[in-house]
């Protein structure tokens, strides 16, 4: 296939958005009766639905740390979520986003609290559009809140894109796949602490520092929609 | 499934302490400065049999690279270019942590980080690997074994298979039929078509301190690691963040001006190489001056 414009004449990106826009957000939480939190992230075309199970019991049982819990985080796309049907086995891909996205959470997660214990991440990617691993990270967060486990802080995840010489926020698949650079970003707000930053593809020093604040300022409107997400849900609660 | 890792090796608490006494102290354990790398040494073309082979001792870490060409199918998305594969073995030998199986997601990481720095850039002329367009080309395999485990496999793997990439030279073939492609390795003339060289530079991050080249009693006590990979023109060509902590704004800028700096050292080291490949290339692997 050709590469489509992605930049066209006025400036604006391939579906319309200006370069720092991010997509349509959509979020819900405790979509799911039998975790103890869940969460269903959209960003734009990109659909992620994230299960958290736990703090509950370590097993087998060497994996125990006895001064806190261990957690297990699972990546992973459904067959029919690209336009070519993928595997259900688990590709080097999806082990290695599993392993980032742990990382991440693990920099905000009180694991110390549960010691011998296990808390389950299950990250299912129902439709790939772009910044899955992103849109999976700020669903986990959420799903993590939902299940009442303490945090430091949420995490907001949004990748920066280059594409045609610009800097792009909240990429979308024809951004990733003809642009120049990927840059994945998960963001603590609160804590201004960055727990994520992968970059896949050619940038100067300039262009990742400027990636970086573009990225910050995206995940911070992300977390503000995440934290009204929750307020929705709970206050509401409270209220009743 | 990523687990929180349960079987590090064991660090005394003494050592550990003593680390980060000396730590706040502006010192390391080694007696480096926090912006040096350990000693590094390089033995160029070790593997006879493969197409191009380094190895490269970081302070105690051991890596050998070997590249391996064979014909196959191109990627059907990609028809006119040859094929690219990097993978990472992190075998028993190397740290009583292994355990003999398939790749786990550390040796994954590993060699899909190198490989993004090496793809992303063009710094193999992939395109100049075909055989018989859209039908057959050569299929590259780049294998790094690591040998001995003393943290920061990752700028020990890139750097050899950089240099193994450089002294890869391309078997003879004599296309017969498409389905026939005779291939003579005892032939091997033409170098590997290079775009350029990319190094990595791991910085450990342990509060505000920035440790070039982590050691591994040193990756077991810090916050995180980042990883950059620069090329030869300085610009950044790949990142990643490993590790269970969180990094502040203002410690990504430092770590981001440190990384290019010493990414210039790698950069001139690499090239010494090239230059004198007779001085790096050993008669065996058998010496003193490598275990000893």
């Amino acid at each position: 296939m050709e590469k489509p414009v992605l930049i066209r004449e006025d400036g604006l990106r391939h579906d319309g958005r200006k370069p720092g826009e991010l997509r349509p957000i959509r979020m819900e939480v405790g979509v799911l009766k039998n975790s103890d939190g869940s969460a269903i992230v959209e960003y734009g075309g990109t659909k992620v639905i994230a299960a958290v199970y736990g703090p509950r019991e370590t097993y087998p049982k060497h994996l125990i740390l006895p001064d806190r819990a261990i957690i297990r985080c699972r990546y992973h796309m459904s067959p029919f979520s690209t336009s070519e049907r993928k595997s259900p086995a688990p590709s080097r891909r999806e082990i290695e986003l599993s392993k980032v996205i742990r990382e991440a959470l693990e920099a905000v997660v009180f694991t110390e609290l549960f010691p011998r214990t296990t808390i389950d991440i299950f990250i299912e990617v129902l439709q790939a559009d772009g910044g899955t691993r992103t849109a999976g990270l700020t669903a986990a967060s959420l799903a993590l809140a939902d299940a009442g486990i303490p945090m430091r802080d949420l995490v907001a995840g949004v990748a920066v894109g280059k594409v045609d010489g610009v800097l792009v926020l909240d990429i979308d698949e024809v951004e990733d796949e003809y642009g120049e650079a990927d840059m994945p970003v998960g963001y603590a707000a609160g804590i201004d602490e960055i727990v994520l930053l992968q970059l896949n593809g050619v940038m100067t020093k300039d262009e990742v520092l400027e990636g970086i604040k573009l990225a910050k300022k995206g995940a911070e409107h992300i977390y503000k929609v995440m934290k009204e997400t929750l307020y929705k849900k709970y206050l509401k609660a409270l209220e009743s | 499934m990523s687990t929180t890792p349960t079987k590090q090796p064991v660090i005394p608490t003494i050592k550990r302490e003593t680390i980060l006494r000396l730590l706040k102290r502006g010192e390391r354990i080694d007696g480096r400065k926090f912006e040096d790398y350990r000693n590094i040494w390089i033995a160029v073309n070790p593997i006879p049999k493969a197409e191009g082979s380094a190895l490269v001792k970081l302070g105690n870490t051991t890596v050998v690279t070997g590249i391996k060409l064979e014909i196959g199918a191109p990627y059907s998305d990609r028809p006119y270019e040859g094929v690219l594969q990097v993978h990472a073995e992190f075998v028993p030998l190397a740290s009583p942590t292994f355990e003999p199986g398939p790749p786990d997601e550390d040796a994954i990481e590993v060699a899909r980080v190198i490989d993004r720095s090496l793809r992303e850039p063009h710094a193999i002329r992939l395109e100049d690997l075909v055989i018989i367009p859209t039908k057959k080309v050569w299929i590259l395999f780049n294998d790094l074994y690591l040998l001995d485990h003393d943290g920061n496999i990752l700028d020990a793997g890139m750097l050899s298979s950089m240099l193994a990439l450089n002294f890869t030279k391309i078997p003879s073939v004599v296309v017969e039929a498409e389905d026939n492609i005779i291939i003579n390795r005892e032939q091997k003339e033409k170098p590997l078509p290079l775009n350029l060289n990319v190094v990595t530079i791991t910085i450990g991050v342990f509060e505000e301190n920035l440790l070039v080249d982590p050691s591994l009693d040193e990756e077991l006590i810090i916050d995180s690691r980042i990883t950059f990979a620069v090329d030869e023109n300085g610009r950044i060509v790949g990142l990643q963040k490993t590790g269970m902590k969180g990094i502040k704004q203002e410690t990504f800028e430092a770590a981001l001006d440190l990384a290019l700096r010493k990414a210039k050292e790698l950069h001139e080291l690499i090239g010494k190489v090239l230059n004198n490949p007779q001085n790096y290339t050993k008669p065996s692997l058998a010496l003193e001056e490598l275990w000893g």
